[in-house]
């Protein structure tokens, strides 16, 4: 109940930090950073894995709640598994971060332009589509992602996927 | 030359300088028991249970410092072990714990007795391998034994496949090199200079400095450094349950242990300290109680090798990420003498008014018995204990000369981890007194290694201090839930004496006080087998000081019978009450703030 979390608790949950690990890319990794969160209890928003431009490194994007001091226990602890080369936060330098969403709506023919416009005016695309419904592609800021959702909601959303934030630094400066 | 992955293995332990296995045969680890079969260089000690290898290659690892090593089969091995992996993890011991996993083929198939060995150590090692190709095994040991001892110690498992073991490929033994680099593990053990600076000044300023020092003492092999330290600045040193013996317990600079059966002395001087230096230690809730009122009023000094300790429980104003050793060495350089100073004195008056005491009533009580194994030894056996009340007893009764003297499980608090700890120091150390001072209830817990240390011939002294009861959680009962005795009598117990016996001990019985001297006697005579001591004591007795859990010092609860316990002992010196003590600390507030 919201009643019963105090607001300046809620202030730190909302502060949300984006940070990179570049792990080594054994099996298991994953099973450890997300055992880690999971086990001090730290609050996983969202988390991204791939394989970097070095196959032998994998890089997770993950945006945690939590005020600098949870943040900095966080990465601490990261930093602890062997695996984890490096730890870098994004939420004091200039970076960009994107999300990419794919949204099945429903698209009645009367309701379609007005969909189509949606697209449009988001910079997202069409990649499917049957007689009933689309699927949307948009990529973004979460925040851009979220008001698409929002105005494609209106029309019946069937289906949702996010792949979560991913992030890098601007500039020359690489993680 | 073509080798086989389990002589590779041994092999492998062979150069990182393992003298010592504790282990349990299965089917998974046939192979690596056939190359044991003639290994002559390495000893393998064979338990009773996985758990008890566990504990052995622990208490060989805090004896020794070194890497301490057991073996399980798959499945039921493996988990048999993980009590005695997860003690090793909380308290930052050294040890390499294999354990046979199924074929390569069939992982992942249910295959009979596997069981994700790295899946359930995950939360309790510092790091763990599957090894899924021989050729990789030299790698994955040599890793794991450098991970297990540097940096902040801890136990590394290696789950090794049937196959793994069986497969034969070519191997150059010389090849083999002990130091790794692993990139993405460097720790790092040189304290920044400007911060140890910074530390340097803050000693120099402070007025009631005192020195909290924990098991990262005893890891980095400091206490050589750690004395110095407080004989030269003289300030007053408590430790940790962990850091027993980082400064000679009976040096006049030692005020003992902290924390919730800690002497009341000092706690005090914690609680009204206004320089505390951590000096491997971890802010455990053992010894904090109740956080923000921890030291209240203290700059705090935090040395300690892993960064993530830093700010984990308190922020600190300085601190200091490196080895405790080395840290120690260049603080010394820039620390200098300071003479002995009243805040002293006042410590000094608080152990006066709260000496820790126990009757002298012609009852047998464990304090005394831990007295007397100190004195029939000179203070040089090396004690092991279980989890209890009796572990509290030896940790304010036994004064340690030394660090890696007092073993005992702290993080964890396992109980039965006392004897099969006691043959792993043994093993180590065939000619020194080991004395595991273990409970009634504990004692029950690993019995069965009984039969270990009589079958090896080793000379281990097990003293249950048998109070009939699960001590420790029924003192809860009794101070919390209304002497509701909720599952905590253990009137239905074996006859102690006989099961000693029937294992192949000796079992002795003593239950008056005049009796402990003799009969310690007898037993430190007995060199090639076993001896089990059954201590009767009386079950009422409780252990103080004592905060409880997440309190302060102002809740600390003293003996009652304390004030006449002191009247015996202090014949010629005023007798203080209670109302006293405020006024002694109100005074002493008073003179402290005038000078400030
Ligand atoms: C029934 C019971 C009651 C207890 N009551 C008490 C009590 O009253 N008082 C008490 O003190 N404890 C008590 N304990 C133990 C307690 O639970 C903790 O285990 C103990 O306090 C932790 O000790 P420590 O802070 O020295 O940490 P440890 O667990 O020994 O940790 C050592 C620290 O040193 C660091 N370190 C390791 N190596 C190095 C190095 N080379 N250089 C620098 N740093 C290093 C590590 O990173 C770690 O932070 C009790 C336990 C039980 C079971
Ligand atoms: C494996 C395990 N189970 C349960 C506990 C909880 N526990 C802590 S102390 C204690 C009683 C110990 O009894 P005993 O060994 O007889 O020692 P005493 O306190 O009587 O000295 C128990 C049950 C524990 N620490 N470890």
């Amino acid at each position: 109940m919201a009643t019963n979390i105090s607001t300046a608790m809620l202030a730190q949950l909302q502060q949300r930090h984006t940070i990179t690990a570049l792990v080594e890319n054994h099996p298991g990794v994953l099973a450890r950073v997300s055992g880690l969160f999971a086990r001090r209890g730290y609050n996983i928003e969202s988390l991204a894995v791939s394989v970097t431009e070095n196959p032998d490194i994998s890089r997770m994007t993950i945006v945690v709640g939590g005020d600098h001091l949870v943040l900095e226990q966080i990465t601490k602890q990261l930093h602890k598994l062997i695996e984890v080369i490096k730890v870098v936060d994004y939420t004091e330098q200039p970076a960009v971060d994107r999300e990419l969403a794919l949204i099945k709506v429903g698209a009645e023919p009367r309701h379609r332009n007005e969909i189509m416009q949606i697209v449009e005016i988001f910079r997202g695309r069409i990649i499917d589509m049957s007689d009933k419904t689309f699927i949307i592609e948009v990529t973004g800021g979460s925040e851009k992602l979220d008001k698409v959702a929002e105005l494609l909601g209106a029309y019946g959303i069937k289906e949702l996927v996010r792949t979560g934030i991913i992030a890098m630094a601007r500039g020359p400066r690489t993680a | 030359m073509k080798m086989s992955g389990a002589k590779i293995l041994l092999e492998c332990l062979r150069r990182e300088g393992v003298q010592h296995v504790f282990g349990y045969p299965g089917g998974a680890v046939l192979p690596i028991y056939d190359a044991l079969y003639d290994c002559t260089e390495i000893e393998h000690v064979l338990v009773r249970h996985e758990q008890g290898a566990a504990h052995m290659a622990d208490g060989y690892a805090r004896a020794t410092g070194k890497v301490g090593v057991c073996l399980s089969t798959s499945g039921p091995g493996a988990t048999n072990m993980v009590t005695g992996i997860a003690t090793a993890y909380m308290d930052s011991i050294p040890m390499v714990a294999i354990t046979g996993q199924v074929r390569t083929s069939v992982i992942g198939k249910d295959a009979f007795q596997e069981v994700d060995a790295t899946g359930v150590t995950l939360p309790v090692t510092k790091h763990n391998f599957l090894v899924k190709r021989t050729a990789d095994l030299p790698r994955v040991i040599a890793e794991a034994f450098y991970i297990a001892r540097t940096g902040r110690p801890g136990p590394v498992v290696i789950d090794l496949p049937l196959d793994v073991s069986i497969d034969q490929i070519e191997w150059d033994p010389e090849s083999y090199t002990q130091n790794v680099d692993i990139p993405s593990y460097r720790p790092n053990t040189r304290g920044h200079e400007l911060q140890i600076k910074k530390a340097a000044q803050a000693i120099a300023e402070a007025q009631r400095p005192v020195l909290y020092v924990g098991g990262g003492c005893v890891a980095a092999g400091a206490q050589m450094e750690l004395t110095e330290l407080s004989e030269r600045t003289n300030i007053l040193t408590t430790t940790t349950l962990l850091g027993k013996g980082s400064i000679d317990e009976t040096h006049r600079n030692s005020i003992g242990m902290l924390g919730m059966h800690g002497t009341a002395y000092a706690n005090h001087a914690v609680n009204n300290c206004d320089l505390l230096i951590a000096v491997g230690a971890r802010f455990d809730d053992r010894v904090t109680g109740k956080v923000d009122r921890f030291a209240p009023n203290a700059k705090i000094i935090h040395i300690d090798i892993d960064p993530a300790e830093i700010g984990k429980v308190v922020q600190p104003d300085i601190p200091i990420v490196g080895d405790v050793k080395l840290v120690l060495q260049d603080l010394l350089k820039h620390v200098k003498p300071r003479p002995w100073s009243s805040w002293n004195d006042q410590i000094m008056e608080w152990k006066r008014l709260f000496p820790l005491l126990y009757p002298d009533d012609g009852k047998l009580y464990a304090e005394y018995i831990i007295e007397k194994i100190g004195e029939a030894t000179d203070w040089k056996a090396i004690m092991t204990t279980d989890v209890g009340q009796h572990q509290m007893w030896a940790a304010q009764y036994y004064k340690t000369r030394r660090t890696r003297q007092f073993i005992t499980s702290g993080g964890l608090g396992t109980m039965g981890y006392g004897m099969p700890a006691a043959i792993g120091v043994q093993k180590a150390f065939p000619d020194e007194t080991v004395v595991c001072l273990s409970g009634d209830g504990s004692f029950q817990m690993c019995t069965q290694e009984l039969m270990t240390a009589s079958v090896y011939g080793l000379p281990i002294i097990v003293a249950i201090i048998n109070n009939r009861s699960l001590g420790m959680v029924r003192q809860w009962q009794h101070m919390f839930y209304s002497q509701r005795y909720s599952h905590t009598n253990l009137e239905a117990s074996p006859d102690y004496v006989r099961l000693a016996e029937a294992y192949g001990a000796v079992g002795m019985r003593v239950a008056q006080p005049g009796e402990v001297v003799s009969v310690l006697e007898r037993a430190l005579a007995v060199r090639d087998r076993p001896t089990v001591i059954d201590c009767v004591i009386p079950t009422e007795e409780n252990v103080y000081p004592f905060i409880p859990s997440g309190q302060t010092v102002e809740q600390m609860m003293i003996r009652k019978d304390l004030e006449q316990l002191k009247a015996k002992v202090h014949t010629d010196s005023e007798v203080w009450s209670f109302a006293d003590e405020e006024r002694v600390l109100e005074q002493y507030v008073e003179t402290v703030e005038k000078n400030q």
